[in-house]
């Protein structure tokens, strides 16, 4: 039997190749492919995205890969969104107006606070390391942080943020200027990183290799 | 207070690592890829690879170097030298970077900046300034690596490429780099205090308390370190241990 393979989803915008690689690097059989049948014929697959959430939005209708998408959670497909690709698992973003997301986690993405918990102004977007703490104790067993420790530090570029409905649906947190921001957000078989794991060195790894093994 | 970042600058003329003073009389190190590495494995934050030569030539022979690279190094990757339109951001992108420097092509047509950063994001868009005192408190923006003026006062440049849609800024004081001196810290500090985005003090890092001086009195948000790194004068996992000791916040690993 030829081993089923992980999709990366490519639509045109950023770093692809660093996905591509990394999920290699952790024994993953990779296509990148824009192509639904690809996309629907894999085992599991890796939503990325860099950019903005409306122009991703469009590439993915133009493509016609929203419905292969919502068809591949349906059928519990292991489904991974990264950054903008995790913005998208929500119903809707408040990025230049409202648009509407995939829907696979309720919720929304908001603007990330430019005042701090002391009120002073801070940088906006998030750019670096930060260090991860579970949302609520034992969130990660069993899951694509299964293999990481609290405290392990991922590398963060965004200016919008992730907030589920359900605090059930947050998996992990950083504080950034004393605001608790989503991690990694997951539902069933979607996941979502707002870091990029393919550029978090080992701690990143171990997440893909999570996520490969599942 | 957020992470400082430790980042790894390799200067690159054709295939190679190279180092020079000022940004002149290079001398060759070694193949790129294994530095590279090693800094990888020694828990760097990020690497910044610069085409020495490129805009002299207006070419950038980096994408090999960096597709190659991101088979087995996991951070982030900067590019700079020679980048001068919207698709060498998209080839360079597609080859494995996250973010690209521009300086020679940004100072020729600063509306370049806003081009990158609308369509990658701002994120991607690291303003590159090379600088050189010429008076007190008073830096002018030089290019094509430190060889040609350009009578651009360096803050009033930083403020004008920030409101252009650049998400960071490389700051190289030419008359530091390479000298291990330490970094130019009223240099670094009279751009963090003008702008509101990370600031990526380079050129002068000689031991490992410059990074401390350059966080804590510079207001860097990260500090670029070569010669140290490339003699093998110190590791990076020494003088984060070293910096974490001083008091600076920086990735636990």
């Amino acid at each position: 039997m030829i081993p089923k393979k992980i999709a990366v989803i490519d639509y045109g915008v950023g770093n692809i190749l660093s996905v591509q690689r990394g999920l290699e690097y952790c024994g993953a059989n990779v296509i990148v492919s824009s192509d639904p049948e690809d996309i629907l014929s894999a085992s599991k697959v890796v939503l990325p995205g860099v950019g903005a959430f409306s122009n991703g939005m469009q590439a993915l209708d133009k493509l016609g890969l929203i419905e292969p998408i919502l068809e591949l959670s349906n059928n519990n497909v292991p489904l991974l969104g990264i950054c903008l690709g995790m913005q998208f698992l929500l119903d809707g973003s408040e990025e230049f107006g409202f648009h509407e997301g995939l829907g696979l986690i309720p919720g929304k993405v908001v603007r990330i606070p430019n005042l701090t918990t002391d009120g002073e102004t801070q940088k906006i977007p998030h750019i670096g390391w930060n260090d991860l703490f579970c949302s609520r104790q034992d969130a990660w067993a069993g899951s694509i942080l299964q293999k990481n420790r609290e405290g392990d530090a991922a590398y963060f570029v965004h200016s919008f943020m992730a907030l589920p409905d359900d605090n059930s649906d947050r998996m992990a947190e950083v504080l950034y200027g004393g605001h608790k921001i989503a991690a990694v957000i997951a539902k069933k078989n979607v996941f979502g990183c707002q870091f990029h794991p393919e550029k978090s060195g080992p701690v990143g790894l171990k997440i893909l290799r999570s996520f490969v093994e599942l | 207070m957020r992470n400082f970042r430790l980042i790894a600058r390799l200067d690159i003329k054709g295939p190679n690592l190279i180092k020079g003073i000022h940004l002149e009389g290079l001398r060759v190190i070694g193949d790129p890829r294994e530095y590279a590495r090693l800094y990888y494995l020694q828990g760097v934050d990020e690497i910044i690879y610069m085409d020495s030569v490129a805009s002299l030539y207006g070419r950038n022979h980096l994408g090999e170097i960096v597709k190659e690279a991101s088979k087995d190094i996991f951070v982030p990757m900067t590019v700079g030298g020679g980048i001068r339109t919207v698709e060498d951001v998209a080839d360079i992108l597609r080859a494995g970077a996250d973010k690209v420097a521009v300086n020679t092509a940004a100072v020729a047509n600063p509306n370049l900046i806003t081009k990158i950063a609308r369509r990658f994001g701002s994120q991607c868009m690291v303003l590159s300034i090379e600088a050189k005192q010429v008076g007190e408190k008073r830096w002018e923006v030089y290019t094509d690596n430190g060889r040609e003026r350009t009578g651009l006062d360096v803050v009033e440049w930083a403020k004008k490429g920030v409101e252009k849609g650049a998400g960071e800024i490389l700051l190289t004081s030419i008359d530091r780099e390479g000298t291990r001196k330490g970094f130019d810290l009223s240099l670094v500090r009279a751009i963090s205090e003008s702008v509101q985005v990370p600031v990526i003090a380079s050129g002068g890092m000689g031991k490992p308390d410059d990074i401390v001086n350059v966080a804590l009195q510079g207001g860097a948000d990260a500090g670029a370190m070569a010669d140290i790194l490339h003699y093998k004068r110190s590791e990076v996992s020494d003088i984060r241990a070293m910096a974490e000791a001083a008091g600076l916040k920086v990735r636990r690993i």
